[in-house]
């Protein structure tokens, strides 16, 4: 780009959603806040929370039946977040990037930030805070992790962790290869992948000999 | 006698809470009364706000109010966490505060507002051309503390050779005084006689290279919580430091530390993104103060890709000489660095990173920190070293092929020596193991093997070997130990105020104290995260410090602690202090090792005295933030508490050699990485598990910058394309080698007691470079001298075709 042209419009004094337009129109997506509970752009001025009607319903999470208020766009890491208080479940891109929302619904690794609650009422959701035994043994997945001490800051575990238990759940005896596709979906900005597949290789082993 | 703790695999203590759920990052709090704010960012790039009416907004119901950019710490010339002028798309302008998110945003799309759009600048080049816009009103870049509107001339761009970087000279008079408007660079330093150097050389080569700037994306985006009682700030916020961040934030709110309680226990990441806090998180803060409430401001990916930093791109042209050996004669370096809206750029850095791993005879730098419309620059683990070692390793393969040498053979010439001198003021180091590491890869890599499938074609792939050596700084020195005996269980609770970012350098440097004393790992706890729990003064988490630091502030108060215990035995069971060892959590004498006591005993006996033995007297050379917090924990058992006073035997700088074999599909421009090896010189090994998470970790961080992240803009509205993690994405599984390996060296610096340098930084540039060398080697030699290497750049080149972007763009 040898030339920048200088925004010289005419008009020097433009509205944010007359800027939006403008790029809107040549071909460029933005969105000047972004809002998490609502689509990729705002609908130029419509809003959600009004006339949203909450809806008392009840969800199985971790074996337990909880009853929620639920708004009809909310979505299942809004709810085990903010209203069941399960913080595991962890939000990092907001948009089905990432995996740090992870969570198993009926038994498969989804991701709770792009899953309508009301759309999961029906189904058996467990979370990080749903693994660990009553007495607080890990669950062999845990255990592989804290044994290989994988992890670096562990912000993407939680995820990591779901999706290791939906593989193991499907493919018990995993080679590394089939291991680093199954866990594709997560995204650890650490890196710290050569751990976290030596942890999975040794979950999937200890989950052999409990079973 | 319990094992030395330094050296061992321990599981750091935290990671329980990490895989159970129970770690509470930031947002993961909650406070009575809590609400939730909102941005409103700027669409566009450099804009100023005409109108804002939120009248509409505040009356929504469930609005507790708006915080605007009068209403926070001002600054004419840098960031402020809220701004009526932005100098980014993305920069935040006001926030407003509701019951819920959900309601929040909505308050936020009710807000009238209007902007003046201002000339804007996205590329460094682009803005030293005669009549280019500036990126900000006062100019495009600094001159010594003052801006300025700095320019290149028509004939200074038409003087460099097609698709080359313009490289001109300063203009000077007869005498040799620059004259009027003759300034070409804002920075430089030369030593030797470059163009000696060059005259001297067997082969030159005259290379440009681009290197894109590229966002930090730490999984947890700097979300920050904020209350206040009586006065006191209570900030939750995502930080990679601890004590240093709380000294940022009550600097910029102009508080009294004492006044503010900052908790950041866990950290999803910073990579140099949030070394002391970022100017972002001050808006809970004073918001919460204006609406009496705890304010959470949750960050989103999307405000975190513009909010949250990005490691400086570089335009750069190189000239290397080279006697026919291999030897470098002459380096001449001349960049311009994207300093984003308020920073000056990495290519200091990046020019004496290269005069340490290269040890040029002669070299000269040269560069401009061009301010630019993009997103904030801020250091990322190993700044400026990661840009320009990935920059130039391929440049040395060229170079050993039009030579004739083995390219490893050349980086080994090249390298320094213990007794290395480098940069502009000649700095010397305190240890240099970089030939062993080198040496120790070329084993372990099999390199002869290797290098002899270089260009074998396998199907449409072609195999190539890369080679990266990278260099950076290792630690600082001089912070504060402390430590606390419980006279309950004898347990030693080690205090630390540093961070907790995922590095482990909170359990792993207490080992230190713990191997001084002797005791097992499970006698140790360790306290941090919160600065109410009296922490000591500690360094940034930042710059590979950590680990230098903190061992030896660490081993500082192992020490005190020790003698504080002998002299309690002496006193109590006769002989001299000397007479007693310490182990296994008594304190003995070592002649008849059953005459002793206790750990719990002994601080039992310290209480009793008190004085020094129990916090009531400290070390006068102790930061006075230590001795606030030794003095609210006096009486609470043996307190030991001790400044880091070992002296040093020069600078510190660890080193990762990473080593790369790929496979090109030479179809499709797509490259499979299939072996990377790293070796390490990082002094003596704390934890080796945890260093290989860092090794390999960066490494990974490096091949992304090598291979995918990226920033694009739309020239004409200057707002980006590539702003989601799918756009410009980091390394994900499938995209790194499943068949990855690391070894360190392990030779002891001699300048510190434990032995131990940092490791985060150097780690990146070994993965970038050694993807860039092999992506090169993979097309028979051609260096694109560029990143990233993504498929469409590697196709057009292999197919001849012309490139959709200029040679010189920055964003492409």
């Amino acid at each position: 780009m040898s030339e920048v042209e200088i925004i010289g419009t005419p008009e020097r004094t433009v509205t944010r959603r007359k800027f939006i337009m403008g790029v809107i129109a040549t071909g460029a997506a933005t969105s000047s806040a972004s809002y998490l509970f609502k689509g990729p752009q705002p609908l130029l001025g419509a809003l959600m929370a009004q006339g949203s009607v909450e809806r008392l319903i009840t969800l199985n999470v971790n074996g337990q039946q909880r009853r929620v208020d639920v708004m009809s766009q909310e979505t299942l890491a809004f709810t085990l977040r903010y209203k069941l208080g399960l913080t595991g479940t962890k939000l990092g891109c907001d948009r089905a990037e990432c995996g740090a929302c992870t969570v198993l619904i009926n038994g498969v690794n989804s991701y709770s930030c792009s899953v309508l609650t009301h759309s999961v009422r029906t189904s058996d959701i467990v979370t990080i805070e749903g693994l660990e035994a009553e007495d607080g043994t890990l669950h062999p997945v845990q255990q592989a992790v804290w044994d290989e001490g994988g992890f670096q800051c562990a912000f993407c575990a939680p995820g990591f962790i779901m999706s290791m238990v939906s593989m193991i759940e499907e493919n018990p005896n995993p080679t590394r290869a089939e291991c680093a596709q199954a866990l594709s979906g997560n995204l650890c900005r650490c890196a710290d992948y050569d751990k976290i597949l030596t942890s999975a290789m040794r979950a999937a082993e200890y989950s052999r000999q409990q079973a | 006698m319990a094992e030395k703790l330094i050296g061992q695999d321990i599981t750091p203590p935290d990671l329980h809470a990490k895989i159970t759920g129970r770690a509470k990052y930031s947002e993961d709090f909650k406070a009575d009364g809590m609400v939730f704010a909102k941005l409103l960012s700027s669409p566009m790039p450099h804009c100023r706000v005409t109108r804002i009416d939120a009248s509409a907004a505040l009356a929504l119901e469930g609005v507790h109010g708006m915080l605007t950019a009068d209403e926070v710490p001002q600054s004419a010339t840098g960031e402020q966490c809220l701004t009526n002028h932005p100098h980014y798309e993305g920069e935040a302008i006001l926030a407003i505060a509701a019951d819920t998110e959900t309601i929040a945003a909505d308050a936020i799309e009710l807000v009238e507002i209007e902007f003046e759009p201002l000339p804007f600048a996205l590329d460094p080049l682009d803005s030293l051309r005669p009549g280019s816009p500036d990126a900000r009103v006062e100019g495009n870049t600094r001159i010594g503390r003052n801006f300025a509107s700095f320019k290149w001339t028509q004939e200074d761009f038409d003087n460099a050779p097609e698709g080359s970087m313009p490289m001109p000279d300063d203009v000077v008079d007869a005498e040799g005084e620059l004259v009027e408007g003759g300034q070409r660079w804002t920075q430089g330093w030369e030593v030797g006689d470059i163009e000696a150097g060059l005259a001297e050389a067997d082969l030159i080569l005259d290379e440009t290279i681009v290197h894109q700037s590229v966002s930090h994306h730490p999984l947890e985006p700097r979300s920050s919580m904020s209350y206040w009682e009586n006065g006191r700030l209570f900030m939750h916020t995502s930080t990679q430091s601890l004590v240093q961040t709380r000294n940022g934030v009550a600097r910029g709110l102009g508080l009294d530390i004492e006044d503010v309680v900052l908790i950041g226990e866990y950290c999803g990441g910073g990579f140099g993104s949030k070394i002391s806090g970022s100017p972002i998180q001050l808006v809970p803060a004073l918001f919460s103060r204006k609406i009496n409430r705890p304010v959470m401001l949750r960050i989103t990916r999307a405000e975190e890709n513009y909010l949250g930093r990005a490691r400086p791109g570089m335009q750069a042209r190189v000239r290397i000489g080279f006697r026919s050996d291999g030897r470098i004669t002459g380096l001449d370096f001349a960049a311009l660095g994207d300093g984003g809206p308020f920073g000056g750029g990495d290519q200091g850095s990046s020019a004496s990173t290269a005069s340490l791993t290269y040890t040029p005879l002669n070299m000269r730098f040269r560069g401009v920190g061009v301010f630019t419309n993009t997103p904030p620059k801020a250091a990322q683990r190993g700044p400026g070293g990661a840009q320009i070692i990935g920059m130039l390793e391929p440049l040395m393969d060229k170079a050993a092929r039009q030579l004739g040498v083995d390219r490893l053979a050349l980086r080994r010439l090249n390298a320094p020596d213990p007794d290395v001198q480098y940069g502009p003021r000649g700095s010397r180091l305190s240890s240099v193991f970089v030939k062993e590491a080198i040496d120790l890869g070329r084993e372990r890599f099999n390199w002869e093997e290797r290098i002899a499938r270089s260009g074998q074609m396998n199907g449409s792939k072609r195999t190539g070997i890369g080679v990266g050596v990278s260099p950076y700084t290792a630690g600082s020195s001089g912070f504060d130990g402390l430590l606390v005996i419980r006279p309950e269980d004898g347990i030693v609770e080690i205090h630390q105020g540093c961070g907790n970012l995922g590095t482990n350098s909170i359990p792993d440097t207490a080992r230190a104290a713990a191997d001084v004393l002797g005791v097992e790992w499970d006698q140790v706890e360790v306290v941090f995260g919160d600065t109410s729990r009296h922490l000591p003064w500690s360094s940034i988490q930042a710059g590979s410090q950590t680990t230098h630091a903190h061992t030896r502030a660490n081993h500082a108060v192992g020490l005190d602690a020790k003698q504080k215990l002998q002299e309690i035995a002496a006193r109590d069971l006769g002989g001299r202090p000397e007479d007693y060892e310490t182990s296994d959590g008594r304190v003995y004498r070592s002649s008849n090792p059953s005459q002793g006591m206790t750990l719990a005993r002994a601080a039992t006996r310290a209480v009793e005295l008190g004085g020094r033995y129990s916090g009531e007297e400290f070390a006068d050379n102790l930061n006075n933030m230590t001795k606030a917090s030794v003095t609210a924990l006096a009486g609470r058992g043996l307190v030991a508490a001790a400044r880091d006073t070992f002296g040093s035997q020069g600078g510190l700088q660890s080193w990762v050699v990473g080593f790369a074999e790929v496979a090109l599909d030479v179809e499709t421009g797509k490259v499979d990485l299939v072996h990377f090896t790293a070796t390490t010189d990082c002094g003596v090994v704390v934890h080796p598990r945890g260093l290989g998470g860092q090794v390999l970790g960066g490494a990974i961080q490096g091949m992304g910058i090598a291979m995918s992240q990226k920033w694009v803009f739309d020239p004409v509205w200057g707002v980006t394309f590539a702003k989601r993690l799918y756009t410009a994405r980091p390394p994900g599984m499938l995209d790194i080698p499943l068949d990855m390996q690391w070894e360190a060296v392990g030779l002891a610096d001699p300048g510190t007691p434990v032995g131990a340098k940092g490791i985060g930084e150097p780690c990146v540039g070994a993965g970038s470079a050694a993807l860039t060398s092999a992506i090169s080697d993979a097309m028979e030699g051609v260096c694109l001298c560029r990143t990233p290497l993504t498929p469409d750049v590697l196709l057009a080149e292999i197919e001849g075709r012309e490139p959709a972007y200029g040679p010189l763009d920055l964003h492409v």
